[in-house]
């Protein structure tokens, strides 16, 4: 059986091509998928349970969507909501849904999936020797995690589809697992599935066209075929299939829960302009693991910048922040009692080796230097005690004892900013399943206007 | 002095999840492609990124004319001492090694 999915953007959040969603509607999908989320912007939104897309721009454009799906009178599935797919996140996009149903006047059956795992069920799963790193993992402490989840997979997709729900709003999924679903079900080609499913989850990024959003992919028995739906927009074998190496580590393999797509044995081709065939994908069934995430507080950051414009710092930052750090270090400990292994203090260069650090290999003279100094500490408190204790001296520290106090340049008042807590991820580790539902649950809510 | 920027369309990189970073080379120009196939050692792509050539994952593909160098990430994206978020600057230091 045929099975057309409209994916109309590669993350609600973005922003798409609204005709080309109109074209797509008028095309009669089978269902609408879209990402909600990813790790790409760090372990901040899974650790704090907040989406770092604006609530504003999600509304406006689950707007769209809700619309479109009344139009279409078909499924719509968002995934890994708010970001990092956590129980709040999931809850806040069904605030915004209950809103907007509010708004548009539509009655709807919403199924929520929840992806979030209490510790002590990964603790479980631990000592019964269903956990397995992923190289290269961290070594796994489980007690101080704020946050795990699981990464759904088709399976948990097509349960919550089976409620019969209008609108699926999913906690973390794998990026293909939405999509993957419906065509599963229905019986398409597994290996197909899988494929189209990750040429499609970035939207139009496997096109020439790649802002334009929206992208629909038609799964069957021997393939798939995905057409870009915006104006000039087109999809070659050469975008199709660079598509799979991009954020994947290895261009051939993608693993999914219970298996992995091997794309080794794709063909692809053009049937006209926009579109593009690919046949010959496989699909290699394994044991059902899903993927963990997890993120811990790290400690508490202050931060502080100063823009050395003077010629002769400029020229000598490092050797600058060499002895202020040394200076510090001693001042810290006679005034606060710390030990420099209580806390962390670092200043980077912007202008030398901001972005690159110890692997730059390149010099040159530049006109300034932002010192950017970064403060760790155990809590808020104590990091933005050391940052007011260390203010004065970035201002003011000379590079020899023999020469005037310069004063530096401060962008703004006050010159420290507390930026709250650092998170860092903490798993990378897959849980075995013998039941696909067990470490998922499922709500339904009929939501009346 | 050629820089393997000269020669090929572009190079790109990014995190393949918070614990690897993955870099693109698409060369577009078959001889290009065929050149750097020889031409760029793992070794030196390796020592770029200081890491040890055994865990420098290497896909030479030419149907795209790409080559693709996989590692783990440096420093866990996130970390207190990690730069870039994105990952997406380690490609500036494959872009500017000289190519003989």
């Amino acid at each position: 059986m045929t099975t057309r999915v409209l994916v109309p953007s590669g993350v609600l959040g973005l922003g798409f091509d609204r005709a080309a969603l109109e074209r797509g509607v008028a095309l009669s999908p089978d269902i609408i998928c879209i990402d909600g989320g990813s790790t790409d912007s760090g372990p901040f939104s899974l650790g704090a349970g907040q989406s770092k897309y604006s609530r504003a721009a999600t509304k406006s454009e689950w707007r769209s969507l809700m619309q479109a799906r009344a139009q279409a009178g078909v499924p719509l599935v968002i995934g890994t909501a708010g970001t990092c797919g956590t129980d709040s996140t999931v809850d806040w996009m069904f605030d915004i849904t209950v809103e907007l149903a509010r708004e548009l006047g539509q009655t709807l059956r919403v199924a929520r999936l929840y992806s979030q795992q209490p510790t002590a069920r990964v603790a479980e799963a631990l000592e019964a020797g269903r956990i397995s790193p992923l190289p290269p993992a961290p070594d796994i402490r489980l007690d101080d995690l704020t946050t795990i989840v699981a990464l759904a997979g088709a399976e948990q997709i097509q349960a919550a589809l089976a409620t019969g729900a209008d609108i699926v709003i999913a906690g973390r999924t794998t990026d293909t697992a939405t999509i993957a679903a419906l065509p599963l079900s229905r019986g398409d080609a597994a290996g197909g599935v899988w494929h189209g499913a990750k040429i499609a989850e970035c939207g139009a990024l496997c096109s020439t066209n790649p802002t334009s959003g929206v992208i629909m992919v038609d799964f069957d028995h021997d393939g798939f075929t995905v057409e870009p739906l915006a104006d000039g927009a087109r999809c070659t074998p050469h975008s199709v299939s660079a598509h799979m190496l991009y954020e994947n580590s290895d261009p051939f393999r993608l693993y999914e829960p219970g298996g992995y797509l091997d794309v080794t044995g794709a063909r692809y081709t053009a049937l006209d302009d926009r579109r593009v065939r690919v046949e010959g994908s496989s699909w290699v069934p394994g044991p059902y693991t899903v993927k963990l995430e997890g993120a811990r507080i790290a400690g508490w950051q202050t931060t502080i910048l100063a823009i050395l414009r003077n010629a002769h710092y400029a020229q000598n930052a490092q050797a600058w922040v060499d002895r202020l750090t040394g200076f510090l270090q001693a001042e810290i400990a006679t005034r606060m009692g710390l030990d420099p292994a209580d806390y962390g203090l670092e200043f980077r260069l912007i202008g030398v080796n901001g972005a690159l650090g110890p692997l730059e290999n390149r010099t040159g003279s530049p006109v300034e230097v932002g010192v950017l100094g970064i403060v760790t500490a155990r809590t808020q408190a104590e990091a933005a005690e050391i940052g007011k204790l260390i203010n004065p001296f970035v201002l003011h520290y000379p590079l020899t004892d023999d020469e005037e106090l310069p004063t530096f340049a401060f962008p703004y008042s006050p010159a420290t900013t507390d930026r709250g807590p650092l998170y860092e991820f903490a798993l990378n580790h897959v849980m075995a399943l013998d039941d696909p539902m067990s470490a998922f649950r499922l709500t339904v809510t009929e939501v009346t206007p | 002095m050629t820089t393997l920027g000269d020669l090929v369309l572009k190079v790109r990189s990014k995190n393949a999840g918070p614990f690897w970073v993955t870099i693109d080379v698409f060369c577009d120009d078959p001889a290009v492609y065929d050149r750097l196939t020889s031409d760029l050692s793992t070794d030196r792509v390796a020592a770029l990124y200081r890491t040890a050539p055994e865990t420098l994952k290497r896909f030479d593909i030419p149907d795209l004319r790409v080559i693709k160098f996989s590692l783990p990430r440096p420093v866990i994206q996130g970390a207190a001492s990690d730069r870039d978020m994105h990952g997406a600057q380690y490609a500036a230091l494959l872009e500017e090694l000289t190519i003989d």
